[in-house]
């Protein structure tokens, strides 16, 4: 399958790109991993003019991690986000979430900012950028600005993004030690979207949930923030009744299209159960602040707990 | 239609092409520079079959423009064997270990295999699942490959604690 035409450039700052993405109009594309905008102009769903290829501005790349914040370039790739024993140290659901998108070429290659910024209601990253409630610095050749994860997808393929902006930024208050945690994906095999997947970040103090952030992957055109589901959660000590509270107001929001991957029913009942799965897990993992070393499972299965996982078989 | 020169490394080898701007990795491997070791399967991400290295990463070459990689050093399978003809450890394992029946997926197991080894050269069999889960292969049922894998960690162990 050979894509259409289009002319390449390889601009070497941010400035160059904002102005070749100008230049280029409305038929101009960035190019960060490619490997959802590629499969798209092979099939000549995508047909852009110019492709402003991202991958050479090293002022777009890189982690920073303080006491309070943590900053990810928009260009950091999937397998360098599971590298970084900083992140890891600081927010794993990051490195469990990672883990589970695609396969380890494609993590080589795709990045961060490109699977928050492409809009596709399958990608993992938007509803873990909106559990942790992150901000996306948006800039251009006219200035820069911040938006919301929370308020950046307005539908299928449909974002906050106007022509000529590119993502540069993503940042986030740095959640406290000891969080609880957990990103749970129902997938048919590796490489696949979601099924339905939830995406969870609690603090628990004395056996009781302090603060819980709850969010949903492709169970409607958007990602979902369950906000229903945290409050149920929020003030009790997780047990089976407020989980199940949590898992049928998360069920509440979704509005999935029956697909390969089963009717809509079924994909909002996967829904409610990857809720009920992270909401146990991350109730396991708070107050544990043990997880610190990446060496088992930086390039190996995801450390699931008790959910198992898809490679749990394995090590049992 | 726009074309750009690029300059490609390839096993040591380095090659001046002048390429389309939409002309995918695989083909200027395949078809310009004649190294045919790596195949072309699904042509859509899936298979793995077009697996190179590219500056220190497992690459699906189907998956990524020639001029991306403008600059870059590669190694795709001719280049695994040692210049004294003998072979990489991983196509060894797959010898002994039949790791291979129709050898269709088999340039795109090794060159994958063996970056995973650089990273982890001690895997789990869980990892080395893991660790290939982006390369497809409809004969061998994966147990082979994954042993033939795991016979190649051993011998590079071997040979790491030898030098």
């Amino acid at each position: 399958m050979i894509p259409g035409k289009f002319d390449y450039h390889r601009p070497a700052t941010k400035t160059d790109a904002f102005k070749l993405l100008l230049d280029a109009g409305p038929d101009g594309r960035v190019l960060a991993g490619g490997h959802s905008l590629i499969p798209m102009m092979k099939l000549r769903l995508a047909t852009p003019t110019a492709l402003i290829d991202l991958g050479h501005i090293s002022e777009l790349k890189g982690i920073s991690v303080s006491d309070k914040r943590i900053e990810i370039g928009a260009t950091t790739t999937q397998h360098e986000l599971i590298q970084s024993q900083e992140l890891f140290t600081a927010c794993p659901i990051i490195h469990e979430t990672s883990l589970q998108i695609a396969d380890p070429q494609i993590r080589y290659c795709g990045t961060l900012g490109g699977n928050i910024g492409n809009g596709d209601p399958g990608n993992d990253m938007p509803a873990v950028m909106q559990c942790l409630d992150a901000i996306y610095t948006i800039e251009s050749l006219k200035g820069s600005r911040q938006v919301s994860a929370r308020a950046f997808y307005r539908g299928a393929y449909v974002t906050a993004l106007d022509d000529g902006e590119i993502i540069t930024k993503i940042s986030f208050v740095r959640p406290p030690t000891g969080h609880g945690y957990a990103y749970c994906k129902l997938k048919r095999k590796v490489g696949d979207y979601a099924t339905a997947a939830a995406a969870v970040i609690l603090e628990m103090s004395g056996g009781k949930v302090q603060s819980a952030s709850i969010t949903l992957t492709n169970v409607s055109d958007t990602p979902l923030c369950a906000t229903a589901a945290a409050a149920a959660v929020t003030g009790t000590t997780l047990e089976p009744a407020a989980i199940t509270a949590a898992v049928l107001a998360a069920e509440a929001i979704t509005n999935p299209t029956a697909d390969g991957r089963g009717s809509a029913a079924y994909r909002t009942r996967m829904a409610g159960v990857m809720v009920h799965r992270a909401l146990e897990l991350a109730k396991e993992r708070a107050g544990d602040i043990g997880a610190t070393s990446i060496s088992a499972s930086a390039t190996g299965a995801p450390k699931t707990g008790k959910a198992g996982g898809m490679f749990g078989w394995l090590n049992r | 239609m726009a074309k750009s020169l690029i300059t490609l490394t390839i096993n040591g080898e380095v090659h001046e092409q002048r390429v389309d701007d939409r002309e995918l990795l695989i083909h200027t491997i395949r078809e310009r520079i004649n190294l045919t070791g790596a195949h072309i399967g699904c042509d859509t991400g899936h298979c793995g079959a077009c697996t190179i290295d590219l500056d220190g990463r497992s690459v699906k070459s189907c998956m990524m423009f020639a001029v991306q990689a403008n600059g870059a050093s590669i190694t795709t399978i001719e280049g695994m064997a040692h210049a004294d003809g003998t072979l990489h450890a991983l196509q060894e394992g797959f010898r002994m270990e039949h790791g291979l029946q129709c050898g269709y997926c088999t340039p795109g197991m090794i060159t994958r295999a063996y970056r995973l080894l650089k990273e982890n050269p001690n895997p789990t069999e869980a990892e080395i699942r893991m660790g290939i889960a982006g390369n497809l292969c409809r004969c061998t049922g994966y147990q082979n490959i994954v042993k033939s894998i795991q016979y190649a960690a051993e011998q590079l162990r071997i040979k790491e604690a030898a030098e």
